[in-house]
């Protein structure tokens, strides 16, 4: 099947600052992509250009096969964007929203999807059921994003954006945010690209995972397959007499098993961990920002 | 089904439901009755003074020009208002998001407005009716000049207000230009006090813009036609009336696309972003 995104050497440049310089990668039908990398690093940019809401200097991009910068409203109602919400339409009642904006994806149901999603169905989905009736002013912030999720998502899309989803959320609100973008991605088979500052998020949620930093994708893989490419190492820590040690090793299991051969019983505390997605994401922008950006590409089994 | 036929019903109920809400929310109504209000205490203490030169009451003749400046009020400052607010708030960013979401907001932006005229139009004329004295309200063809004036009225302003409503980045910066903009408008154009008072020089400035039109329209829907001798040339000038309305709405419904065009591009989640944080900030 071909790719959902398929982006190519892309570049943007506000003035003489280059933000973006020759980001590629590309997303098959049903993956989940998150986006990461420190501030200002090109991330709601590159979102932006994706949804055909800001022109790109260079490159090419082919976004469910059309160039979103030329891509007509066939093309948008098939995208779905959740915007940071802030108090638009804040007279409205929840449901009648919901089903007003559904309305203008009507008539682009195709034979395999039908839109807009049934309003009830969807208020279920997003947990909005009890809210219905209530003005979106009435909400509290966390019932507030949910519904912004169902907007994004009210007309069945193949591709869903969501940028930083969960930033200023209570811990509940994001473990139900989680759950309705696990939801979406297994049962509508939607293919999401969101970006986060939330390294545990996109370990939970992302098939694949791409570091934008310098301009330009320095990572792309899986949570696991990046902590393995980049240091195969992992950090063991243990005492002995009352003196704690810590260690990196290349193979834990053989240091471990020396380990114990030398000191047996006398050892005690013993901890092992493999690298985690924030080590590695640390050493990766780290490397980037000091040295020539390379990139790590971890190849899929 | 046609995806633009569809967008355009949708609008349609769009502006049906945010007109309602403008009814029933507590605080967008009583702000309707107390402009109202205010008008209807200015007329009635007007009552029993003359038109100079008539024996016609100047309080009748200036409830029938304060439906022309509401007219110009909620089509210009409503919709202007409305379009820089939500703007900042991202209800266009959405509208932008969904298939022919723009075209629907707009439509829904035109019922609404129009709604709210109708209803302020209605309320005038029917508290007038019982307190005022010359209303010329009984013939059919007043009725007919009434709507052919309003709709020509509202296809000349609301396509202004989009525009101008473009022009500014933000609600605060929008407001106060705005309205001084009208109250100056309002001095020329006679609406509280017949123009052919004004020096020469002013009349022909009042007469560039819509409102004067507007409001000699109206009175020549709503006034008996002696009242015709205190206008300019002694006549209601429909034919002039249509032209002129007619230019100002070919003009607006030929600026007002491009311009919403235009700012409808630059929507994006970051642009909102930042309207926000600094809007945060105040």
């Amino acid at each position: 099947m071909d790719d959902v995104l398929d982006v190519r050497d892309l570049r943007m440049r506000y003035g003489k600052t280059d933000v973006l310089n020759g980001v590629s990668f590309a997303a098959r039908p049903g993956e989940v992509l998150a986006l990461l990398g420190p501030n200002g690093a090109g991330k709601t940019t590159t979102i932006e250009i994706l949804e055909g809401f800001r022109m790109r200097s260079a490159g090419e991009v082919s976004v469910l096969g059309t160039d979103p910068a030329h891509a007509g409203e066939a093309w948008r109602a098939r995208t779905g964007v959740v915007l940071q919400s802030w108090r638009d339409h804040a007279k409205w009642q929840v449901r009648e929203l919901l089903a007003h904006l559904g309305r203008y994806y009507a008539p682009y149901s195709t034979p395999g999807v039908t839109r807009p999603w049934d309003v009830d169905d969807l208020l279920e989905t997003v947990g909005l059921t009890a809210h219905a009736g209530k003005r979106v002013r009435n909400l509290s912030g966390g019932q507030r994003r949910r519904l912004d999720v169902a907007i994004g998502i009210v007309g069945r899309p193949e591709l869903l954006f969501l940028d930083e989803p969960t930033a200023g959320f209570d811990p509940e609100a994001r473990r139900d945010f989680h759950d309705v973008v696990h939801r979406l991605a297994d049962r509508e088979e939607a293919t999401i690209l969101l970006t986060t500052h939330d390294l545990d998020e996109a370990e939970r949620l992302a098939d694949r995972i791409l570091i934008l930093a310098g301009g330009t994708i320095i990572a792309d893989g899986s949570a696991d397959e990046l902590a393995r490419a980049m240091s195969g190492q992992s950090e063991v820590r243990w005492s002995r007499d009352g003196q704690r040690f810590v260690h990196a090793a290349d193979d834990a299991t053989a240091f471990v098993r020396e380990l114990f051969r030398q000191y047996g019983e006398s050892v005690e505390d013993l901890e092992v961990r493999r690298a985690s997605l924030e080590d590695t994401y640390m050493a990766l922008v780290r490397q980037a920002e000091h040295g020539a950006p390379r990139r790590l590409t971890a190849v899929a089994a | 089904m046609n995806p633009m036929l569809v967008a355009a019903r949708a609008g349609l109920s769009r502006g049906w439901i945010e007109f309602k809400q403008t009814l029933t929310t507590p605080g967008d109504l009583i702000s309707i009755l107390i402009v109202t209000g205010g008008f209807l205490a200015a007329m009635i203490w007007t009552r029993h003074t003359r038109v100079p030169g008539t024996h016609f009451s100047l309080g009748t003749t200036m409830l029938v020009s304060v439906l022309a400046l509401n007219v110009v009020v909620y089509g210009v400052i409503r919709m202007g208002d409305l379009l820089v607010t939500e703007r900042e708030d991202g209800t266009l960013l959405r509208a932008k998001a969904i298939p022919n979401g723009m075209l629907g907001y707009l439509l829904g932006k035109v019922v609404n407005i129009s709604g709210q005229i109708a209803f302020v139009v209605a309320i005038t004329l029917l508290i007038g009716a019982f307190l005022f004295t010359g209303l010329a309200i009984g013939s059919p063809g007043s009725w007919l000049t009434l709507v052919w004036v309003l709709v020509l009225g509202l296809l000349a302003m609301l396509p202004l207000g989009a525009v101008l409503g473009s022009l500014f980045e933000s609600q605060r910066s929008a407001g106060g230009p705005m309205v001084l903009l009208l109250a100056g408008l309002a001095a020329i154009s006679g609406i509280f006090y017949p123009i052919t008072h004004l020096p020469v020089f002013l009349q022909w400035a009042g007469q560039v813009f819509p409102m004067y039109w507007l409001g000699l329209g109206m009175r020549s829907a709503l006034l008996p036609n002696a009242m015709a001798a205190v206008e300019i040339g002694h006549s209601w000038r429909h034919l002039a009336t249509f032209g002129v309305l007619s230019a100002w709405a070919v003009a607006g419904l030929v600026l007002a696309p491009v311009v919403l065009r235009r700012i409808a591009r630059r929507e994006s989640g970051s642009s909102v972003a930042a309207r926000r944080e600094k809007a945060m900030r105040r």
